[in-house]
């Protein structure tokens, strides 16, 4: 190829607008916040939170309903990547403002560094979202995580939070490797890194099966690691106790609406063909999550941990939605299967935000409230909360009328429909164990004393958000058909 | 009256009831939460009379039939409607949810609003479980059910209460959840439909009957409950307040009655007639094993929850025996159980909240002190022993009839439980209420007051009422249950 052949096309940047004013928008803040002299950064905090309101105006604005790509094919505009980045900015903006009073009381993370790293690792999960390039899946990931990394340390007179960071940051970069690994591999057994174009070739059989079904097991540890799936879940635990509870909130909500993303980009796009081999193993590796999940949970006594081992078994719960998309080499069963995992981590976001935004409603100056028994007796103390605590439990134990209910229904609606009458019986038998612990912080509200009697101090916007949240599980509970449609029909358009 | 919402108004009036009670918070508004909530559960009540009166009595099919689309990508209909089965529990419910309110009235002093706003929404699930004509609409309602009761046992039980609340609420979840993979199966089978009538002329083969009879049955087992997995019953009374346990005995245990007939019966008849020897076993266990665990009880209500699990054995063995007589039976003992089990509850209640002890070897004499008390308890023990004019007797016997018809040794085995259970009742009458005044808790009881006297009639009404004239009871579910009948005797397979 000569020079003259060399074609530079000019990118489409209106494709991308959004993540390019994230972009400008994060640096402008980093700057401006030099200048402020505010103790509480109120600019800082609005100019983020509107940062995000303008992203979702134009992400709207922008959606076509057609599948576009932009710079070369590296990026991909899709109804599914709109959806989940609306629910993205959602969901960092609900973090955003229920973290707000806790670090405004911690000296250190009292920055404004907090809403631009933040701004930063949502510009990653973006850009994960919309990946169609093994690169960008990779660029997103490490701006994902470099930014999470930082923010896990920020309070770094604490040594557990340094711990966890540490530990994070050393299994992050493994993760990051195998994932470098996989991906080489799989451009050694293609020849290309789009990720549609690996799909073609596979389709076309012009690759080396070997080489191909290694880099494919790489590919998939490297997700699972993102996921936080068992064997890839050490870190979830450690994380989750030791990051402040505002990060924990952070890594515990947002992560898994990109992670879902990652999982639909590089198995389901580029490695449909080689289904039967991927399926197999989630299989493992979700039987393994929700067992050990679940069990693990039981033993907990902070409130943090128990959620982390929780959120490891319903990692493994989505995964069941993944490994029934394509039977016997028959992918009738796609679309419903894994637009039922979609709407699964949707709702997990849901009420993980709740709970995790409840931990930080009862935290005050210099106490986390993270330990179970600090929700001891909490319907003396505020019934209304308590309600809203007890909703976000019971929907994760997956007991109706409220969403999580529904996520588990029609999840194991697909593995029933996909013939795998087994691996539903051993899903509910690990749900059953899960229900154990669920019922344990109801009990702790509810059936103890408190051990102590101060009100909630919490400001009214944060007591709305929570009651609104709380409402949403109950009611996304209720009415559950549109947000499923939605996630079908996103899918629908995408795939 | 064609036009009104009478079922959606009997599932949503109380629970919306419920929310009104739970709005007027803390304690200091105690009165007015039970205003509230006793014209809530009147409310309920009426509007459920409707469904009795306006009812056809000579077509089997479903009747005030609601139907709305509710979740259309997975096929998932409101779809209400109730036949000559089920209308007489959506009343009995809401009956029941009234005595409930009223027990409650001076005892519970602590979360007043929380504890009636409990069973007002728990009466209107349990409607809602009665009335359902869709799977996944009969799911929701059924294990939604769980929460208040888990915790009513968990806020206002006994000592022992944390224990008793997980243990119901996880061995009713494991049962329900098996359940619903069954609902999934017979969803996916079906090609897409949850409706329960639907279902019911679904062809399936012999091997599949079995598994979706042995899931249902595993439900079902666990809610009537029947032996062995019945353990978490006596737990969940002995801990529960004197409400949670009229609940738990006059409506909850019928829901898995109801399940056999409901989805078992129809929807796997093969199965069910080649493993009717299966649950008749099980049922003659639960009423001469348990009858005689109950012999040999020392509190009260483990005593009584034991003679329920014996009484629910009738029910079973009345299902599967297939015939109109031992079916009848069954559903006459459901709802005279209902009121008996639900007074007897009651009863203890009231002697609990005087001295403070369920031992019946802390009373004798009672009678000397509350000879009123004493005169109702004496009603509601003989007809917990099924002696005749009472509701008690007309559904036993009706099982046993047909039971002698199906085979002897069986009814025979059914009716000992006539000795045993008048045994177990009797002499725990007589140590509690005759002879002297056994020591001084006893002799400084007081007798019942007025508004304990007013829940006492309105039981006798109900087990007196069905023991002397059964006929409208029994002439509503004639149609139902026949046309249920030839529907079993049909094959599935194909």
């Amino acid at each position: 190829m000569t020079l003259a052949e060399m074609q530079f096309l000019t990118p489409d940047l209106r494709i991308a607008a959004a993540e390019i004013f994230i972009l400008l928008m994060a640096c402008l803040i980093l700057m401006f916040d030099l200048l402020a002299k505010d103790r509480k950064r109120t600019a800082t905090f609005v100019s983020t939170q509107l940062t995000l309101v303008g992203a979702a105006v134009i992400t709207f604005s922008m959606s076509s309903g057609e599948i576009s790509y932009t710079f070369s094919n590296m990026y991909v505009a899709d109804l599914m990547a709109d959806l989940l980045k609306l629910l993205l900015y959602l969901t960092v903006m609900v973090v955003l403002f229920y973290s707000r009073g806790y670090i405004l009381e911690r000296e250190q993370m009292a920055k404004g560094e907090y809403y631009a790293l933040a701004l930063f690792a949502t510009l990653g999960m973006m850009v994960m979202i919309s990946a169609n390039h093994f690169v960008t899946v990779y660029i997103g990931l490490e701006l994902l995580s470099l930014s999470l990394y930082a923010m896990v340390a920020m309070n770094r007179d604490s040594v557990p939070a340094t711990e966890a960071a540490m530990k994070y940051f050393v299994l992050g970069a493994l993760a990051s490797g195998l994932l470098l690994y996989g991906m080489s591999m799989i451009y050694g057994a293609t020849g290309t890194l789009e990720i549609t174009a690996v799909a073609e070739r596979l389709f076309m059989g012009q690759a080396d099966q070997t080489i191909l079904v290694f880099g494919m097991v790489f590919l998939v540890s490297g997700v699972a690691f993102k996921l936080g799936v068992v064997p890839f879940h050490m870190w979830i635990p450690d994380v989750y106790h030791g990051a402040p509870t505002a990060v924990t909130l952070f890594i515990a909500t947002a992560p898994k609406l990109a992670a879902f993303a990652m999982v639909i980009r590089l198995l389901v796009n580029g490695l449909i063909v080689l289904s039967a081999d991927w399926q197999s193993m989630l299989i493992l590796l979700s039987v393994m999550s929700m067992a050990i999940g679940n069990i693990a949970a039981i033993a907990q006594t902070n409130l943090k941990r128990m959620l982390a081992y929780s959120a490891i078994s319903h990692m493994g719960f989505m995964l069941l939605g993944m490994v029934t998309g394509v039977v016997g080499g028959d992918a009738r069963f796609a679309l419903n299967a894994y637009s039922s995992s979609m709407f699964y981590v949707i709702t997990y976001v849901l009420t993980s935000a709740g709970t995790f935004g409840m931990i930080l409603l009862l935290a005050r100056a210099g106490f986390e409230s993270d330990e179970i028994d600090d929700f001891k007796g909490l319907n003396k103390r505020s019934p209304w909360f308590a309600a809203m605590m007890m909703m976000m439990m019971f929907s994760m134990a997956g007991v109706p009328f409220f969403v999580g209910f529904f996520a588990k229904f029609s999840v194991l609606q697909a593995v029933v429909a996909a013939g795998y009458l087994w691996l539903a019986i051993v899903a509910i038998i690990f749900s059953l164990i899960g229900c154990f612990y669920y019922l344990r912080i109801v009990k702790i509200m509810y059936f103890d004393q408190p051990t102590n009697s101060l009100p909630i101090a919490a400001p009214l916007d944060v007591k709305v958000l929570m009651s609104a949240n709380g409402l949403a599980v109950a009611l996304l509970g209720i009415f559950p058909q549109a947000l499923m449609s939605l996630c079908a029909f996103a899918l629908l358009r995408s795939l | 009256m064609s036009g009104t919402p009478l079922l959606s108004l009997a599932i949503w009036v109380p629970i919306l009831a419920g929310l009104v009670v739970l709005a007027t918070g803390s304690d200091r508004n105690a009165p007015l939460a039970r205003t509230l909530s006793l014209i809530g559960a009147l409310a309920g009540l009426l509007v459920t009379i409707p469904l009795y009166t306006g009812f056809d009595m000579h077509t089997p099919a479903m009747q005030f039939v609601e139907l709305k689309t509710w979740i259309p990508r997975f096929n998932v209909n409101y779809h209400l409607g109730v036949d000559g089965i089920s209308m007489l529990f959506v009343i009995l419910n809401s009956f029941i949810t009234v005595t409930v309110v009223l027990a409650g009235w001076q005892v519970i002093d602590s979360k007043v609003a929380q504890y009636n706003a409990g069973f007002l929404i728990m009466s209107g699930l349990l409607n809602g479980i009665f009335s359902a004509l869709d799977g996944l609409l009969f799911y929701v309602f059924f294990e939604a059910s769980l929460i208040p009761l888990y915790l009513i046992i968990g806020i206002w039980g006994g000592p022992k209460r944390v224990y008793a609340a997980f243990k119901f609420f996880l061995f009713t979840l494991f049962g329900s959840l098996l359940f619903l993979i069954a609902l999934l199966y017979l969803f996916i089978t079906s090609g897409g439909s949850f409706s329960i009538l639907d279902w019911h002329q679904l062809p399936i083969g012999m091997t599949e009957q079995t598994w979706l009879f042995l899931a249902f049955l595993v439900a079902f087992a666990v809610k009537v409950p029947m032996w062995p997995v019945h353990t978490w019953l006596p737990d969940a009374h002995v801990e529960a307040p004197t409400g949670g346990s009229i609940v738990l005995a006059a409506i909850a245990l019928k829901l898995g009655a109801y399940g056999f007939l409901r989805f078992s019966l129809p929807i796997t008849p093969d199965a069910s007639h080649t493993l009717a020897g299966l649950v008749i076993a099980l049922s003659l266990i639960a009423i001469i094993y348990i009858g005689f665990v109950a012999l040999a009880q020392e509190d009260m209500k483990k005593l009584v929850a034991y003679s329920s699990i014996a009484h629910m054995g009738f029910v079973t063995l009345g299902f599967f025996i297939f015939s109109p007589l031992g079916v009848e039976g069954a559903l006459v003992q459901m709802i005279s159980h209902g009121f008996v089990s639900g007074a007897m509850f009651f009863s203890i209640g009231v002697m609990y909240d005087r001295a403070h002890s369920r031992q019946i070897a802390d009373y004798g004499g009672v009678v000397n002190t509350m000879p009123k008390f004493a005169a109702f308890f004496m009603l509601f023990a003989m007809a917990n022993a099924g002696l005749p004019a009472t509701s008690g007797f007309v559904g036993e016997f009706m099982v046993i009839l047909a039971a002698v018809d199906h085979h002897f040794w069986v009814a025979f085995a059914a009716a000992s439980t006539m000795i045993v259970g008048a045994a177990y009742t009797l002499w725990m009458y007589k140590r509690v209420v005759f002879g002297a005044v056994a020591n001084h808790h006893v002799a400084e009881l007081a007798d019942i007051n007025a508004r304990e006297f007013l829940i006492f009639v309105l039981f006798a009404i109900g087990a007196l009422g069905m023991g002397l004239y059964p006929q409208p009871f029994t002439e509503v579910m004639h149609s139902s249950v026949n046309e249920l009948l030839r529907h079993v005797a049909l094959s599935k397979i194909q």
